[in-house]
């Protein structure tokens, strides 16, 4: 049962780890390669005060704060650069976050942070938490792709010259995407910090941040539904699968470029066409 | 008559390049003034000072007496600009009545926090069918713009342009890429906006439509103003026939 657990919260964190990507990439169009820094900026929050005796749930909204700054700070290079550009600065975010984490000593350097500990919520209780948190940023995504901020994001993706001349008010709305999604990309890392109860440098970098964009790719980029189905398969696939962990980049590399090349709307968009022309087809 | 936009001595230079060279216009409420000029005249350079994309080394824009100089687009268009542009620049993602309800809900628009509170689009829809009915593509209001002919898109941006409600319309080179008879309808539907009072800046190369269409010509050669006034005594003007139709004849 506590192999099932792991498994599950692994799940739930990633699911909402790539989801706060999607609400950056899929519904704002803005590409990020760099994404794990935010999910270390609150994984090292998160430990660092409850190793300082700050109960765990108080450090979920500072975990968010500190992610979200950054997050502003990058945001606002976004409005500098776009596409292939904002993806490489992105990507040095990833790598600036790695070099500069290994070389602090209270971030415990290239050793990391080890003695996390416990939240007190029990495996149980920190399963449900992850769970719902999961849930309810899924939930926020489908209302704001819903609502007014979701039509206006779509159309800064499509071409934001043009949502200027509509009145758009375009490098505040991309803020605002940056904000939530990488405070929520916060919030995950201070759940992965008291899952895993250790941190080292190299798991918030260029790696994990390609992962997570293979996740929100394979899913379908926007899509909540299927980004959140496939971060559930594919963070747990190492996990059961010792080949899957021992190419692991290789293997989702191979994916990502078939979703690219055979279904660039990724499952979801298999998913919608088998159910729009499928019948169709066979009838 | 109230001055929706003057353009005061707006002087524009790329590098050593001299694109728009002391440019004076005046529009009134209500007018439409066609913006006239041959190819290589500064017209477009004109345009986007207007818009904002390019600012000017010298000489100011104002809107409804409003001076415009640092203003991003965005605050451009909701001081009442309105763009439909040469090349059609409709969201490949949305349909023709999406493309026009986004702008018909700026007031939803404004800021990221009203976007959010807001969800329901059946008041803006409802004016975007009507604003397509209004530029004759009411029936493919539903239709991906890829669909599309080029008519129904030059059309979509008219339609998009007026939703935000303009005080000042500008059109560039609505006609451009027609048939005859379809950029004959087309400036019908820009003559019977304008006789709604709708106040528009025409810019235009179709030159017979532009005569049969505009009280009022603004004539730019060359980056300087050649001449402003009524339509029949500007084209009579020799000065304008040389510079424009004698190097077309």
């Amino acid at each position: 049962m506590a192999y099932e657990i792991t498994l599950l919260t692994t799940m739930a964190i990633s699911v909402l780890f790539a989801l706060s990507l999607n609400f950056i990439s899929g519904f704002c169009g803005q590409i990020s390669l760099g994404h794990a820094a935010f999910l270390g900026t609150g994984a090292y929050t998160s430990a660092l005060l409850t190793k300082a005796s700050v109960p765990f749930l108080l450090t979920l909204p500072l975990a968010a704060m500190t992610a979200a700054l950054l997050g502003v700070l990058v945001g606002l290079t976004s409005l500098r650069v776009r596409h292939d550009f904002l993806a490489i600065t992105t990507m040095g975010v990833a790598f600036l976050f790695v070099g500069i984490v290994r070389q602090q000593d209270f971030l415990g350097g290239e050793i990391g942070v080890s003695g996390i500990p416990p939240t007190g919520l029990g495996r149980v209780g920190f399963l449900i938490l992850a769970i719902s948190l999961a849930a309810a940023f899924a939930a926020f995504s489908l209302y704001v792709r819903r609502s007014w901020m979701g039509f206006v994001f779509k159309s800064i993706a499509d071409n934001e010259d043009v949502a200027r001349l509509l009145g758009i008010d375009v490098p505040r709305y991309k803020l605002a995407a940056f904000v939530v999604g990488t405070a929520v990309a916060g919030v995950a890392g201070a759940l992965y910090a008291h899952h895993f109860r250790f941190l080292a440098p190299d798991s918030f970098g260029f790696i994990e941040s390609v992962s997570v964009l293979a996740m929100v790719i394979v899913g379908g980029i926007g899509s909540v539904w299927g980004v959140a189905f496939a971060a559930a398969i594919l963070s747990v696939l190492p996990l059961m699968f010792q080949f899957v962990n021992d190419f692991k980049l290789l293997l989702y590399s191979a994916l990502l470029f078939a979703m690219m090349r055979f279904s660039p709307d990724g499952v979801a968009g298999l998913v919608r066409r088998f159910l729009v022309t499928g019948p169709r087809n066979r009838g | 008559m109230a001055e929706i936009l003057s353009i005061e001595d707006v002087t524009v230079r790329f590098g050593g390049v001299t694109a728009v060279s002391g440019a004076s216009l005046s529009i009134g409420q209500g007018e439409l003034i066609g913006f006239i000029g041959p190819n290589g005249a500064g017209k477009t350079t004109l345009m986007r000072v207007i818009t904002g994309v390019v600012q000017p080394q010298q000489g100011r824009v104002l809107l409804a007496g409003r001076d415009m100089a640092n203003w991003s687009v965005s605050r451009r268009v909701r001081a009442g600009l309105a763009l439909a542009q040469q090349i059609v620049q409709p969201l490949h993602d949305m349909s023709l009545l999406e493309n026009v309800t986004l702008a018909v809900g700026m007031r939803h628009t404004a800021s990221p926090l009203l976007s959010l509170l807001h969800t329901a689009r059946g008041r803006e829809q409802t004016v975007a069918r009507e604003l397509l009915a209004r530029v004759g593509i009411g029936d493919a209001a539903d239709a991906l713009p890829a669909t599309l002919p080029l008519g129904f898109l030059k059309r979509m941006e008219v339609a998009r342009a007026l939703a935000l409600q303009p005080k000042l319309l500008l059109l560039d080179e609505p006609l451009a890429g027609l048939n005859q008879q379809e950029a004959r309808a087309m400036a019908d539907l820009i003559a019977e906006l304008s006789r709604q009072g709708q106040t528009i800046l025409l810019i235009e190369h179709n030159l017979r439509e532009v005569i049969r269409i505009c009280p009022t010509l603004y004539v730019q050669d060359n980056g300087k103003p050649l001449a402003f006034g009524q339509t029949q005594q500007v084209m009579a003007d020799p000065a304008v026939r040389r510079a424009y139709l004698g190097a077309a004849a």
